[in-house]
């Protein structure tokens, strides 16, 4: 028997992963996570559910099936429309309770940073944040791999309570294929929500209007610090990151100065990146803005100074003047 | 208004990480600070107070040296402090430092609780939330702006891609994320000031809780150093040529484009 198994009489069966979507798709994250816990499901024999809570979620069924859930629990309700904690918490932990699941599995995004550890406090049961690695194993079902210190450590975590729980950074895992042949049982809940759980109102939501992507999901991510010298030559990124379909980032420094706003800021103090090409245009390369983006599979840096420690971790350098090199660089990107 | 604020002592963020003789991080010779995001929660836990009155604790759980860390704390404002120290604790995970910290909070009148979004040694930024849920009351994360009034707050958070405004009722849980404010320094005569506060250190027995309800849910199997990045290639050309260069190593080499 499994170590710390907290239920005697019935058995933890089955991984499942909350879904989040935005507007009208699945997050990719959420689809990353279908993926991996396809081949963990696989690996040992478990059923994977997929979990939506919010409103007309029918819609993302057959998405979820098609990424490797067996089973997709709809959990609809008006008062899930726009997520907030203690509603969510609410049905998930009724949800959770009813399902004995082993393993519940989020993104580590805004709500599932928000979410998971409240629901892992109710459940009475422990969670790995902003995991970098999640295997299947014999003996602990599953392992976790987590930095710590902004990256300069790493832990591997288990747990010994149920349900195994874990939040996973955006871009931590291939997408799987695609399969729009797969199907999956669609199962409704009913949703009750405790009143004390609608203390919280959300009275408003100002979303930016971007066609770039959502910086902690993005796949290039193209970031400029103090070397950007003023506000108005992030035009000279934006341009870049148009061609190639990069998000905007930003260094501390450059936030400070108040040239671009906070929520662009990567980093210790700042949003945490994990992807496949970051391209650092005059950063120095600080151990805090390391922490933010050192999980990257790609590192590009253009910077004037030569003894920069970026180089030190770039995979590809130039040094140059960044206002002579980006834009060649864009109108290159323009060709390929 | 009672203003709580929880804070954690943590590494210097410059600090180089070893790995000590029993696989644990070692901690000789680092540089001990407030967790900057705590710095956020003291700071706007002062401006409430400032503009409403009221007394301002800090609740830790910590080592010994924590105290440091309170004392500054102390120092930039607040009233007292609350250091919770035992050796039962020395595996605690997020679940444990919830529950200890719903302990001590419990024993305090408050309105509010105050604390960084997330703590940059762990990194696990859970246990505020998994505080306000020990408390049986509502809390916000990743909080941009505050403004409270009796029995309710409105809050300005972030969320990925945009923003939100929420309106709660007090008590609640707020964890502070950078733009909150700017958190002032301790002033020379804040230091002398602070010497003669009040610092309780407690121990598990002291807040009635037995050392096996502090059980930790987590375990971690080891701890290890990240593979060095090394520097890679550098492009040393003519611009244009660089730029080309660096077109076709991306697309062709590392395949990222
Ligand atoms: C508690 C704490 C938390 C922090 N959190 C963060 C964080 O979250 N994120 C973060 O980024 N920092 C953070 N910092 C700050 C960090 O230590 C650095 O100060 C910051 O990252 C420096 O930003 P930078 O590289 O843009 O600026 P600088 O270090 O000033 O570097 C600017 C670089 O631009 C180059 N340059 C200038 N002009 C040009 C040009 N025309 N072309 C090409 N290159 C040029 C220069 O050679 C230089 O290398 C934190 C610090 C502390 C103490």
């Amino acid at each position: 028997m499994l170590e710390g198994l907290v239920t005697e009489d019935i058995k933890p069966e089955g991984i499942y992963v909350i879904l989040e979507s935005a507007g009208m798709e699945i997050r990719k994250v959420s689809l990353e996570l279908l993926s991996k816990c396809r081949e963990i499901a696989d690996l040992s024999g478990e059923v994977l559910t997929a979990v939506i809570a919010g409103k007309e979620t029918e819609r993302f069924a057959q998405k979820a099936a098609a990424y490797g859930a067996d089973r997709v629990i709809l959990l609809e309700d008006d008062r899930l429309a726009l997520y907030t904690t203690g509603a969510y918490t609410s049905v998930l932990n009724r949800l959770i309770r009813k399902e004995n699941p082993k393993a519940v599995i989020l993104g580590n995004t805004a709500v599932g940073k928000d979410l998971a550890p409240r629901l892992a406090q109710r459940l009475g049961t422990g969670m790995a944040s902003d995991c970098t690695g999640m295997e299947w194993d014999e003996r602990y079902f599953i392992k976790f791999s987590r930095p710590v210190y902004g990256g300069k450590a790493f832990l591997e975590a288990v747990s010994d309570a149920y349900p195994i729980m874990a939040t996973i950074r955006p871009n931590t895992f291939a997408l799987g294929v695609e399969d729009d042949n797969r199907s999956a049982e669609v199962i409704r809940e009913s949703t009750e929500i405790d009143g004390e759980d609608l203390r919280a109102i959300v009275k408003d939501i100002a979303m930016t209007v971007s066609q770039r992507p959502e910086l902690i999901e993005a796949d290039i991510i193209i970031s400029g610090g103090r070397g950007m010298k003023g506000p108005e030559n992030y035009q000279i990124l934006e341009a870049c990151a148009d061609v190639i379909g990069a998000a905007v980032g930003a260094s501390r420094a450059a936030v400070d100065a108040g040239w671009i706003e906070q929520k662009f800021q990567v980093g210790q103090t700042g949003k945490t990146v994990s992807p496949t090409l970051y391209i650092a245009c005059g950063i120095s390369g600080a151990i805090q803005h390391l922490a933010g983006m050192g999980s990257s599979k790609v590192i590009v840096a253009i910077n004037k100074d030569p003894d920069a420690n970026i180089f030190n971790l770039a995979d590809y350098g130039i040094v140059g003047d960044l206002f002579e090199i980006v834009p060649l660089l864009t109108e290159e990107f323009r060709k390929l | 208004m009672n203003i709580i604020v929880c804070l954690k002592q943590t590494f210097d963020t410059e600090a180089k990480i070893q790995i000590n003789s029993s696989g644990g991080i070692d901690s000789t010779g680092v540089n001990l600070v407030i967790n900057p995001y705590d710095e956020f929660a003291v700071e706007e836990a002062l401006k409430l107070k400032e503009a409403f009155g009221g007394t301002v604790t800090l609740v830790c759980m910590g080592r010994e040296k924590a105290q440091e860390a309170l004392r500054t704390a102390l120092a930039m404002g607040c009233d007292q402090a609350v250091l919770i120290c035992d050796p039962a604790l020395v595996n605690a995970d997020e679940w444990v430092v919830a529950e200890v910290l719903a302990k001590a909070v419990g024993q305090l009148p408050f309105d509010l609780i105050l604390t960084g979004r997330i703590a940059v040694d762990d990194g696990s930024g859970q246990v505020a939330v998994r505080l306000a849920e020990a408390l049986h009351i509502p809390s916000v994360s990743s909080i941009l702006k505050l403004e409270a009034e009796d029995g309710k707050a409105t809050v300005t958070r972030e969320i990925d891609g945009g923003t939100e405004l929420i309106e709660v009722s007090l008590p609640a849980v707020f964890t502070a994320q950078k733009g909150l404010n700017i958190p002032r320094y301790p002033t020379m005569l804040g230091i002398m000031k602070a010497k003669k506060k009040e610092l309780k250190v407690l121990t598990l027995t002291d807040l009635d809780m037995a050392v096996e309800t502090a059980v930790p849910k987590m375990k971690c199997l080891s701890c290890s150093l990240p593979k060095p990045r090394t520097g890679g290639k550098k492009l040393d050309y003519q611009p244009s040529e660089a730029a080309k260069e660096l077109a076709r190593l991306l697309r062709e080499e590392a395949k990222v484009i």
